[in-house]
């Protein structure tokens, strides 16, 4: 008798798919927060499949703090037609531009905090009641309690103490007017089984996961990219190496690693070989010990 | 490689949280920042040793009281098998949150302090499990490096609790001597208990067998969403996606469509990669029939020859998860499979003594955290199965209509 059992990875996939269905069975207006990281485009990839072969049943938005690498954006425009979906763009820029928030001063200035405004506003503005996020339980310690469908109220606020138990594969997506729901379809994956996920499917990824030659500087032990948002300390210099970025997002607070790996394998390796976490190059979360908490809870995702 | 999702359960100091940390930090899946993170708070508190503990603690509610609060989930690696373990607090409010892990395990961890032997806390956590259904129980006694390694200890204790477990629904129980704090037994055998020849935690967790826990006889389909790409390409194209909550199905099954009654054959089973031979448990496909039938999501496509309950009244064990109390002739929003129905709580058998395992037949107030016996009657009718036969067909969740809370986790008997 054959052994009908799932590898681990299309365990994941199915339960990811699983959970993508029920977001466009229980919501009206969804929609998927793609930033162009790893995280995203695999639930991306995930959506075109869990509704194959019809298109995927939601926008994708973008939160655009203006800080992007370039490579992110165009591979972006390019994913968004690859798989068929249509792309909105919410801009900081906008944000600042109609006084909804200020800008931080100062050398690490950073667009990130943001963000949360320019969200709230555009899911409010498009009416979505549901944004879906690449957010995993394996990343930081505050997303270990994190549900699959995680309820926000009319602040768009998480309220840690009190969630709805999850039960089972039932999800409880009922809310009043005007509270929304984040979903994070990839919970349950790691760092590594995104990785190995996205060697098994082949998905294509922006160029900067991968080993390149590039303008930096360091600050705080961190290496930033060379950009025009931020500015260099006197005592802080340009210097060029072979670098390659664990996570992508903004130039302002992402950090590159000394790496040489060229392929998803050489990645996997790496990864599998790695003394910290991925979140250990992001500053975002080391202003206090328990930040990134006080970011969800107003909101940001 | 394959998935083992499992919980861990145990009383207040019983040592678990040092035990998942000792997992984690010798399958090597700790980096260096999240240790370097919990070396600097131990030695803020005045530790001697890294406290092993502080690795699980999330929330800072958490961290200022010293308690876990929620169910935490954590993951990790070994090259055999990946593991999510579902991590729930030990305290009084723990009912609810310990149901809450338990209903996606495939094997428990019960923690059972060495010098302490079977508890009420013990007995409770059992019980739970049982209830729960979770296929495996995995008995860790612990501290045993505090009563001198004495085997003597370890089998009082695990006779103790085989004359208690008789009372249980559990097929499969192991026990293990182990020392989270020292390490022994739970990746590396114990220098210190020669007497125990059985396996380790971690090889029992990468070794045990879970392929033939979902259920593979009764074919159980629930529509989630209906795939209309109304496209050039896939002009007529109506699909029924899902994930398959049992049984088997192939291309060329004669089906029937619940509540309907309608048959079909399936016409083929689709994924992004292309058609399949067969789907099973806990596959997500697109299912296709040879005629065009209406149908929607909440129906279910089933064998022909084995068909599950259809009805109005359902019989279920009730754990009750919200500081309002169960409300005989209440009115709840309910959700099974992927089906969404109004209910009525039409009688409450008995409240359950889950320390005693005595039912109590003039207690019927079920609060946050009590287990009971109910009947429930539906607006339309449910097509389930006993929680027993199948774990996804046979759970329902009970919702507040007002507040939209998820207030109670059922088990259909």
């Amino acid at each position: 008798m054959r052994a009908y059992n799932l590898t681990h990875l299309r365990e994941l996939e199915s339960e990811s798919m699983f959970v993508l269905r029920e977001v466009a069975a229980q919501f009206e207006r969804p929609v998927l927060l793609f930033s162009g990281g790893k995280d995203s485009i695999v639930v991306s990839h995930l959506a075109r499949k869990a509704f194959w072969p019809a298109p995927i049943p939601f926008k994708l938005m973008h939160v655009d703090t203006g800080h992007n690498f370039s490579e992110a954006i165009e591979y972006r425009d390019w994913w968004v037609k690859e798989i068929g979906a249509t792309l909105v763009v919410a801009s900081v820029q906008d944000s600042i531009d109609k006084g909804r928030v200020v800008e931080e001063k100062g050398y690490n200035a950073s667009r990130n905090v943001l963000q949360t405004t320019t969200l709230l506003d555009a899911i409010e503005e498009n009416k979505f009641d549901c944004a879906i996020g690449g957010a995993r339980r394996d990343e930081e310690k505050a997303r270990a309690k994190e549900r699959f469908f995680s309820h926000r109220d009319e602040f768009g606020q998480w309220d840690p103490k009190n969630q709805r138990p999850e039960l089972w594969n039932i999800f409880n997506g009922r809310k009043h007017i005007g509270e929304h729901f984040r979903v994070f379809p990839i919970s349950n994956w790691t760092e590594m089984d995104v990785w190995q996920y996205i060697l098994l499917e082949k998905i294509p990824l922006p160029s900067l996961y991968f080993t390149h030659t590039r303008k930096v500087f360091m600050r705080d032990g961190v290496i930033y990219s060379m950009s025009d948002f931020m500015k260099l300390k006197p005592e802080e210099k340009e210097q060029e190496m072979v670098v390659r970025f664990r996570t992508v997002g903004d130039m302002t607070c992402t950090g590159a690693v000394l790496s040489e790996a060229s392929s998803v394998e050489d990645i996997i390796a790496e990864v599998a070989a790695a003394r910290t976490t991925e979140r250990g190059s992001r500053q975002d979360d080391k202003r206090s010990e328990a930040a990134m908490e006080d970011r969800k809870k107003q909101g940001y995702f | 490689m394959e998935l083992l999702r499992f919980t861990t359960a145990g009383s207040v100091d019983d040592g678990k949280s040092t035990l998942i940390g000792r997992l984690l930090y010798d399958s090597k899946s700790i980096f260096q920042d999240q240790l370097e993170a919990i070396e600097h708070t131990s030695r803020q508190r005045g530790e001697e040793t890294v406290n092993l503990a502080l690795l699980t603690d999330g929330l800072r509610a958490e961290r200022e009281q010293g308690i876990t609060i929620d169910v935490a989930y954590r993951y990790f690696a070994t090259p055999k098998r990946k593991f999510i373990i579902a991590d729930t607090p030990g305290h009084i409010q723990y009912t609810r949150n310990m149901v809450t892990g338990a209903s996606t395990a495939n094997l428990a961890i019960i923690l059972v302090d060495a010098r302490n032997g079977v508890v009420e806390q013990t007995r409770r956590h059992s019980f739970i499990a049982s209830l729960l259904e979770i296929p495996h129980i995995v008995v860790c006694i612990n501290k045993m490096d505090l009563m001198n390694w004495d085997e003597d200890v370890f089998e009082k204790i695990k006779s103790d609790y085989t004359s208690f477990a008789a009372k249980l629904d559990v097929r499969d129980i192991h026990f293990i001597p182990i020392s989270a704090l020292k390490g022994d037994n739970v990746v590396d055998p114990s220098q210190n208990m020669l007497w125990y020849n059985g396996s380790t935690l971690l090889y029992l967790l990468e070794n045990i067998h879970i392929a033939s826990d979902a259920n593979h006889i009764d074919a159980r389909f629930p529509v989630q969403y209906v795939v209309r790409p109304y496209s050039d390409k896939y002009h007529d194209y109506r699909g029924y996606a899902g994930r398959i909550a049992g049984g088997i199905f192939r291309p060329g099954d004669e089906v029937e469509i619940l509540p309907s009654g309608f048959s079909s054959k399936i016409k083929s089973i689709d994924t992004f990669e292309g058609p399949l031979a067969e789907a099973f448990p806990p596959m997500s496909v697109c299912i296709t029939l040879e005629d065009d039938i209406d149908i929607s999501r909440g129906d279910m496509i089933v064998r022909k020859n084995n068909k599950p309950e259809m009805s109005q009244d359902v019989d279920m064990m009730i754990c009750w998860m919200n500081d309002r109390p169960l409300q005989l002739n209440g009115k709840y929003a309910l959700k099974h499979t992927t089906r969404d129905a109004r209910c009525v709580v039409k009688d409450i058998k008995y409240k359950m003594d889950i320390s005693t395992m005595h039912r109590l037949t003039d207690d019927k107030n079920l609060g946050r955290n009590d287990i009971g016996r109910i009947t429930i009657r539906t607006t339309v009718p449910l097509l389930f199965d006993s929680y027993r036969k199948n774990r996804i067909t046979g759970s329902i969740i009970l919702i507040d209509e007002a507040t939209n809370e998820t207030v109670g986790a059922g088990m259909i008997v």
